[in-house]
């Protein structure tokens, strides 16, 4: 019965989106059809109830781990926690398909059921193109991987679902990027809605900008958290990886960082109109390629989840015809959105524009090493590209980003002379010329690292330097969120750089009663032991950890082996404190040592601020959430202030009785 | 008029920076056509001594031999033809990492003609199959096959 009425909720969500589509179509048309755009909201909202129920009965049929449903035998056991028989929901490609279609339904819902602010026209086209993604979507999930597909007969155990997925990283990392890519098909969708109906103006970037930035914030704690189920996953000690599929989680993130800086620019200045709905347009493109690239599973990565050409093909064509139709709409109407509001080169304008374009590069890099490999394999060569190709070509446009970075919030809008700021440019090129001194003459370490690391601390004093001067209780919220945001990018910064310079590791056949030492830690290997867990069997290390001498820690790393599906992972054990991580796995018996007893390999490794990576991205993200307070309540304040106007001019109209009301401007508090 | 002219600005300077980072993307991936080498590949062409390249082939069958330090490994990769390469790698072996199974080492060959592993990539699970071996793998090739026609079961 379940999977019937998720399925009969998931037809009549189409069913919506075609209505949504054809009613914002008609409010477009104007005239005597414009009546019939009235549908278009409630379509919406119904249709996020739907969706969000679809997606709710499929999580029952993982709770009860309901095997007469397809998609539960093949990747869920009866045997498996609660906690990971819910996560499951997410972990295979139909469910994974649902939970973005839910969303994006969730969140188109929430703009026709809150935004008020935009001109009718140009929210019918908007609803219009939402509900146009959203059935090109459904109609994925309903054709070719339907979630709620019975068994003929029902199974009588599942399969299983992947160990490595057994963790409570997947309950987070999944949903949020999901979140993050599919509002950034809001902030599309307002986009074409702008571009069409023309109104491409400060106020669509006022309502766009809390959406970008909310997909942005999405999209930072995502990858943060991607990035930390991996290192301590995987059992290899490494952040990034430059993995196809960490890519397709990066590419959008850069696109939306980027379209993130210029709405606020069309915002704040109403300048860079166009080139904000060409970044609405690619943020979008980005988190659609995303899509495919995880889905159709072209990728033969630890993300792919099966080889379906038919469902590559659907994305594919769905990929193309949005950002072909969406690329036709911006050649045709480009041309008639006028210059917006100019300014120099040495504005902040001007640095914002510099580093959207040196995002857009990082993207063009990122891109192309990614697809490069499939490219390549069309024509039976096989190509692996990986660090060597992404880290300097990264870097080339990275570190004049970050110089940039550095400087841009100190220039005013507009116009601005540089000798204004040259104690705090002076300042700042003094600190990151020191810093490189200073590491490259204590040791020998790769370039890239040592300019990390000075840039890292050069951003780290340069990211409050806006609030210099400033009385700091009348600082606006959201400037505080660009501070922290700024702050945040520096911590990551600094913590990828000392990571990659200053790690020492060891490893060693260690017999129990062994004693290594690592950077002062000593470790002491006490015995191994097999353990079993639900679903599970391994072997246990009981390490003692201490540092100069101080408390002995336990560290207990184990070798797992799942049999449901068979499988074998690695846990890592760690140790954290403020200046980094201890980093413990085990790994095989190695032989016997001189007197017998049994070897076991043993990797530890002291990881210097490692942490400050993860820290980084949550600072960032809490910048990113600072700043949509901030925009909200702005917001809020102004519709109070709009409203007592309004009343207050009734009244005014009230007592001047028949003659004709003065109805000045209504005062607006400031941005 | 001025007002175009700085649009004309905008749009050639953002050209310019996407058509350079394409150019230096272009530059840096023909180099990287030289990353991945198979065992005959690097027998006849082989890289300079301490460039980090990556290394694919099959294990040889009765070559791994670990030293008695208990962590140092030694083994001979061999791949479609008759060339074979001798690989030493220090660390923990990926679990699924046996005798007649594809590998990927990521290192540098060494002036001596071995080859200096730094990190071994092997078969996450039974359905991951490193991609630049595909089709390598012989006898597998039909497992293989059938293991991902059979499953849906993958991870994210």
């Amino acid at each position: 019965m379940i999977a019937e009425l998720g399925l009969v909720a998931l037809w009549l969500s189409a069913a919506l989106a075609v209505l949504q589509m054809a009613s914002g179509a008609m409010g477009l048309a104007g005239g005597d059809n414009a009546r019939f755009a009235i549908y278009a909201r409630p379509a919406a909202v119904v249709q996020a109830f739907l969706a969000t129920l679809a997606f709710f009965l499929l999580l029952w049929a993982f709770a009860i781990t309901d095997l007469s449903i397809k998609l539960v035998a093949t990747n869920s056991h009866s045997a498996k926690p609660f906690i990971y028989k819910l996560t499951g929901t997410w972990g295979n490609h139909e469910g994974s398909m649902l939970l973005w279609v839910a969303v994006l339904a969730l969140s188109g819902g929430l703009l026709a059921g809150l935004e008020r602010r935009l001109p009718e026209k140009t929210m019918s086209a908007t609803l219009g193109v939402q509900g146009f993604v959203a059935l090109g979507f459904y109609a994925f999930l309903l054709l070719s991987s339907n979630p709620f597909e019975r068994l003929p007969v029902p199974a009588l155990e599942g399969s299983g679902l992947n160990p490595l997925l057994q963790d409570i990283g997947l309950a987070i990392h999944p949903p949020t990027l999901y979140v993050g890519y599919v509002g950034l098909s809001v902030a599309f969708s307002l986009c074409m809605g702008a571009l069409i109906t023309k109104q491409v103006t400060p106020d669509f970037a006022k309502v766009m900008r809390p959406w970008v930035l909310g997909a942005w914030v999405f999209l930072t704690f995502g990858i943060t958290a991607g990035s930390y189920w991996a290192y301590y996953e995987l059992g290899w000690g490494g952040w990034w990886f430059w993995d196809p599929v960490e890519n397709a989680s990066l590419m959008p993130w850069l696109a939306a960082t980027a379209l993130l800086h210029s709405v606020s620019v069309l915002a704040a200045r109403d300048a860079l109109r166009t080139w904000t709905i060409m970044l609405g347009v690619l943020a979008f493109s980005m988190s659609m390629l995303g899509t495919f690239l995880v889905r159709s599973g072209v990728l033969t990565s630890v993300h792919a989840f099966a080889v379906d050409p038919e469902r590559g093909t659907f994305i594919l064509i769905l990929l193309g015809l949005y950002i072909g139709g969406a690329l036709g709409v911006f050649a045709l109407r480009a041309g008639s959105i006028a210059e917006g509001k100019r300014f120099t080169a040495t504005s902040r304008e001007g640095a914002l524009v510099f580093n959207n374009v040196m995002l857009s590069a990082i993207l063009a890099i990122v891109l192309l090493g990614t697809l490069y490999p499939l490219l390549t394999e069309a024509f039976d060569v096989r190509v692996s590209v990986g660090p060597p190709y992404f880290n300097p070509a990264g870097a080339i446009f990275a570190i004049p980003m970050f110089l940039v970075m550095a400087v841009g919030p100190l220039l005013r809008w507009k116009d601005d002379k540089p000798a204004r700021i040259q104690f705090e440019l002076a300042m700042l090129a003094a600190v990151v010329i020191a810093v490189c001194a200073l590491v490259a003459i204590l040791g020998d370490y790769s370039i890239l690292s040592v300019l990390g690391l000075a840039l890292a601390i050069g951003l780290g004093i340069a990211a409050f330097l806006p609030l210099r001067g400033r009385n700091l209780r009348r600082v606006p919220t959201a400037t505080w969120g660009m501070v922290m945001a700024h702050f945040g990018v520096a911590v990551a910064l600094f913590g990828m750089a000392c990571e990659t310079a200053f790690t020492s590791e060891k490893l060693a056949a260690v017999a129990p009663g062994g004693v290594e030492e690592v950077a002062g830690w000593t470790i002491e290997l006490e015995s191994v032991d097999p353990v079993a867990g639900p679903n599970w069997t391994a072997v246990e290390a009981r390490i003692f950890a201490s540092r100069d001498g101080g408390e002995r820690i336990e560290l207990n790393p184990q070798a797992r082996n799942f049999w449901s599906p068979s499988q074998a992972t690695s846990e890592s054990a760690l140790v954290t404190r403020w200046d980094g991580q201890l980093y413990a796995v085990i790994g095989d018996q190695a032989g016997v040592d001189a007197n017998g007893n049994t070897r076991w390999q043993l990797r530890v490794w002291w990881k210097p601020f490692v942490t400050f990576i993860w820290y980084g991205g949550l600072l960032i993200a809490f910048g990113g959430v600072l700043s949509i307070v901030g925009r909200i309540r702005v917001d809020l304040k102004r519709r109070n202030a709009k409203a007592l106007g309004d009343a207050r001019r009734e009244d005014m109209d009230a007592l001047k009785g028949d003659s004709v009301s003065g109805g000045g401007p209504v005062p607006e508090p400031a941005e | 008029m001025k007002a175009k002219h700085q649009r004309m600005t905008l749009v050639v300077l953002a050209l310019v920076a996407i058509i350079g980072a394409g150019l230096i993307a272009t530059w840096a991936l023909r180099s990287q056509a030289n990353y991945f080498y198979l065992p005959e590949q690097m027998a006849a062409e082989p890289p300079a001594v301490g460039q980090a390249v990556r290394l694919g082939g099959m294990v040889q069958e009765g070559s791994i031999e670990t030293q008695a330090d208990g962590i140092t490994v030694n083994f001979v990769v061999t791949g479609n033809g008759d060339s074979t390469i001798p690989v030493t790698y220090s660390g923990i072996l990926p679990d699924l990492f046996v005798e007649n199974s594809g590998v990927v080492a990521e290192g540098s060959l060494q002036a001596d003609g071995t080859f200096l592993a730094t990190n071994l990539l092997a078969k996450h699970d039974e359905n991951y199959v490193p991609r630049e071996l595909e089709g390598l793998e012989g006898h597998q090739a039909e497992d293989y096959a059938e293991t991902v026609a059979q499953s849906t079961r993958g991870i994210e």
